[in-house]
């Protein structure tokens, strides 16, 4: 029989605690969602030995059990309730070697809550370059608590730390501090009101905004006794706390950890001179930028074209050994071809991440948070929107959770609602196919045009989050105080794991989320297009051969086709709505890609596919099949101002109905998300009209 | 006693006094108490935010914050 055992990882960010988690867990683990809440939940499985599992639960990372964020009130509501499934049996607070004290203020929190806590001590490996040298039964002693020593970076330690956990019922659980000494009167009424619990606990409960089994907080606060206690005075009570800590800390420290700086080497303060340098930091932080989207494009392209032959040759091979029938072109001309239209991009996805991962495991993002801040702010932004800016060119939906962590709610607001201009990972398989298409050969110092259009797509859109926040931040009147406190982390080198994890872990999301979308819309399409009502789709052929008796066979079977289409369900849908696009330069079948791209913009690419295979039978790559589109008076339809024109419409149009709904979430009002469907797609409507119309 | 926007960047200084109401519990709770070793690493351009170490941590902070904390050379 194998035993469970709830093992919650808490710690300060940038302590390596989901490097540990990932060595423990490695792909074993699920990411998923707190219920009702945008929070991401990452928990996985290790055994710990032959008998017992360990469930580990990764919460989010955070400075204090005051909480100033959703995330971080998470960590508190997981700790506080004692009958949650995830309630740990043990946990584990994961500090930095380097930041030994700092880490430790969490450390005795958590401990205070009377939960068996161990303490990791990770990048073990650094001390001696460091010059830290620990005396670990002396910081055992004086905490009064378990140590382990570890090394993610070299995966060391994670045995001992297996067994040491295991013994978790030997670990003592009395609180580092009595918080009662920091005011006597007030913490007796409150035990007095409260009685039988534990006082730490009722403090959390007054200061947070979190809830735990029986109490709850409105009670607390309408206790007659503490009506009189004012937030000024409770900041005070917090800070005296935060100070009797401190002291509590500083204490233990003295006596097990010595610091020699003289053997100390300085990486940071290297590196910090040139990358946040007041000139250089700018134009490398550019360099940085252009080259991550010029390898997105130049490096991906080889994988994806052998994907997109795959896919045509596929269909082929399968239309020629099957039998006829209804399943076989569902399978050929709907299926297969959206299913292409995602796993095509694969490749581009995983190099968007792949970098985004990279600059936050270094260290870097946060030095790109101090340059930009000022810049920012003159737009009514904040130097944390740039995460949200960045991790928006792989996904809305991220990027909108990652704006939490600004303090300041108009900056928040603000961010929320620019984001989704940046360029997401779904309008890379927009724009890659039609510059692919429209733009010519050719290159300008060294770069080509067609990465150069993609960088120029991925700077409008970051252009017009600008523009758009500055109008914002002129226009809403919203007063919010505001504050600012980032940390600066050490350099550090990427772990593989953690990035490979990463990627793995987004790309896989992203394939299977848009995967089903897609896999649906494609069906839906192909009965829509392959059936319709009346006479002019089910006797297409008498009626073509009335018309163009001259034709022959081959001819003949085409022009069918191509009416059957027109004629489809689908078909009718195009072309009312046509007379709306064609001033923009879009023909009905684009028309229709357009309205399907409302439930994500990365089918644009598979719909049409799927619309040009039921209409005709050669199996070809998708791209082919775009290139041989022609208009009514034999121009190719996708030409460079009908390209360019799509292209800006993908940019700055709202067409992801999940962006929409997080934004919902997390603005915790419809007005926002509606504000931006209608703004952003009238904007677009407007700027590709002008466009096609300047250029055609 | 300065205001440690004043203060020039690789001075080493304590912390002296700091405002309590308006500093942030966060800013705090990552050591900035009094009595606390505090200096400027690298200001950004127009001297704003401050890229400032408290102990070991090594923060930025708005200069706006920053005038809510007085320091005293060392």
């Amino acid at each position: 029989m194998s035993k469970s055992l709830n093992i919650a990882l808490l710690g300060n960010p940038n302590t390596g605690k989901t490097s540990l988690f990932n060595s423990l867990t490695g792909l074993s683990q699920k990411v998923g969602n707190y219920p009702g809440i945008t929070v991401e939940k990452k928990e996985g499985i290790c055994m710990l030995n032959r008998t017992t599992k360990g469930h580990i639960i990764d919460l989010p990372g955070t400075y204090s059990l005051n909480a100033s964020s959703i995330d971080e009130s998470v960590v508190i509501e997981t700790l506080l309730n004692k009958t949650g499934k995830d309630f740990p049996d043990v946990s584990v607070v994961v500090t930095d070697v380097e930041n030994l004290k700092r880490n430790l203020l969490l450390f005795t929190q958590v401990k205070d809550l009377g939960i068996p806590t161990l303490l990791v001590i990770n990048m073990a490996d650094q001390m001696k370059r460091k010059g830290i040298s620990l005396d670990i039964p002396v910081l055992e002693k004086a905490l009064d608590t378990k140590i382990a020593l570890i090394s993610t970076r070299d995966n060391k330690g994670l045995e001992v730390f297996k067994e040491t956990i295991l013994n978790y019922r030997k670990f003592s659980t009395d609180p580092s501090i009595s918080i009662e000494t920091i005011d006597k009167e007030y913490f007796q009424n409150l035990g007095k009101a409260f009685p039988n619990q534990s006082i730490y606990k009722l403090w959390l409960v007054v200061t947070q905004d979190v809830n735990f089994i029986k109490i709850d907080r409105k009670r607390v606060s309408d206790a007659t006794d503490f009506k009189t206690v004012t937030p000024s005075y409770l900041k005070r009570l917090q800070q005296k706390e935060t100070i009797k800590r401190y002291q509590f800390i500083n204490n233990v420290l003295k006596q097990g950890l010595k610091v020699d700086r003289e053997s100390a080497t300085d990486l940071r303060s290297r590196f910090d001179r040139v990358l946040i340098h007041k000139f250089w930091g700018y134009i490398i932080f550019f360099i940085i930028l252009a080259t991550i989207f010029q390898s997105i494009f130049d490096w991906s392209s080889i994988p994806m074209d052998f994907i997109d032959s795959t896919f045509a040759n596929l269909s082929e091979t399968l239309k020629n050994k099957l039998p006829r029938g209804v399943f076989t072109s569902l399978l050929t001309e709907g299926i297969i071809p959206g299913l292409g239209g995602i796993v095509i991009f694969i490749p581009q996805i995983a190099f968007l991440f792949l970098f985004i991962s990279i600059l936050e495991e270094t260290g870097y993002m946060s030095r790109v948070v101090f340059l930009m801040d000022r810049g920012l702010r003159k737009f009514g932004l904040s130097g944390k929107s740039v995460i949200p800016l960045i991790s928006g060119t792989a996904c809305a939906i991220p990027a909108v959770m990652a704006t939490r962590n600004i303090e300041n709610w108009k900056e928040r607001l603000i961010t929320i609602l620019v984001t989704p201009f940046t360029t997401c990972s779904a309008r890379l398989p927009v724009y890659a196919i039609l510059i692919s298409l429209v733009i010519p050969e050719g290159s300008f110092f060294g770069l080509n045009y067609k990465g150069l259009m993609l960088m120029t797509l991925y700077l409008i859109g970051f252009g017009m989050a600008l523009f758009a926040a500055w109008i914002l931040s002129k226009t809403l009147s919203i007063k919010s105080k505001s504050y600012f406190v980032v940390e600066l982390p050490n350099y550090k080198i990427p772990l593989l794991k953690n990035v490979g994890i990463t990627v793995w872990e987004k790309t896989r999301t992203f394939v299977t989320e848009a995967g089903k979308i897609i896999l649906a819309i494609s069906i839906l399409l192909w009965i829509l297009a392959s059936y319709g009502p009346g006479r002019n789709f089910n006797e297409a052929d008498q009626i073509v051969l009335q018309n163009y008796p001259e034709l022959n066979q081959e001819e003949m079977e085409i022009k069918v086709n191509s009416y059957k289409l027109e004629n489809s369900y689908i078909g009718i849908l195009g072309k009312t709505l046509e007379p709306l696009i064609s001033p923009l330069g879009y023909d009905w079948k684009i028309g229709i890609a357009l309205i399907s791209s409302f439930a994500a913009r990365e089918v644009f690419v598979g719909t049409l596919a799927t619309i040009y295979s039921v209409e005709n039978d050669v199996e070809d790559t998708i791209k082919n099949k775009m290139a041989s589109e022609v208009r009514a008076n034999g121009e190719p339809l996708f030409n460079l101002a009908s390209g360019i024109s799509l292209m800006l419409f993908y940019a700055f149009a709202m067409q992801c109905m999940s962006t929409l709904a997080i934004v919902k979430k997390e603005t915790n009002s419809w007005k926002w998300p509606t504000i931006q469907l209608f703004g952003m797609t009238i904007l677009a409507y407007i700027i590709a009209f002008l466009t096609y119309q300047f250029l055609a | 006693m300065i205001r440690l926007d004043k203060l020039s960047p690789g001075v080493k200084a304590e912390i002296e006094k700091i405002d309590t109401d308006k500093l942030p519990l966060k800013l705090i709770e990552m050591g900035c108490l009094p009595g606390n070793l505090i200096s400027i690493v690298q200001k950004a351009p127009f001297n704003d935010p401050l890229y400032i170490k408290i102990d070991e941590s090594h923060l930025a902070i708005r200069k706006e914050t920053a005038k809510d904390i007085f320091v005293r050379l060392i």
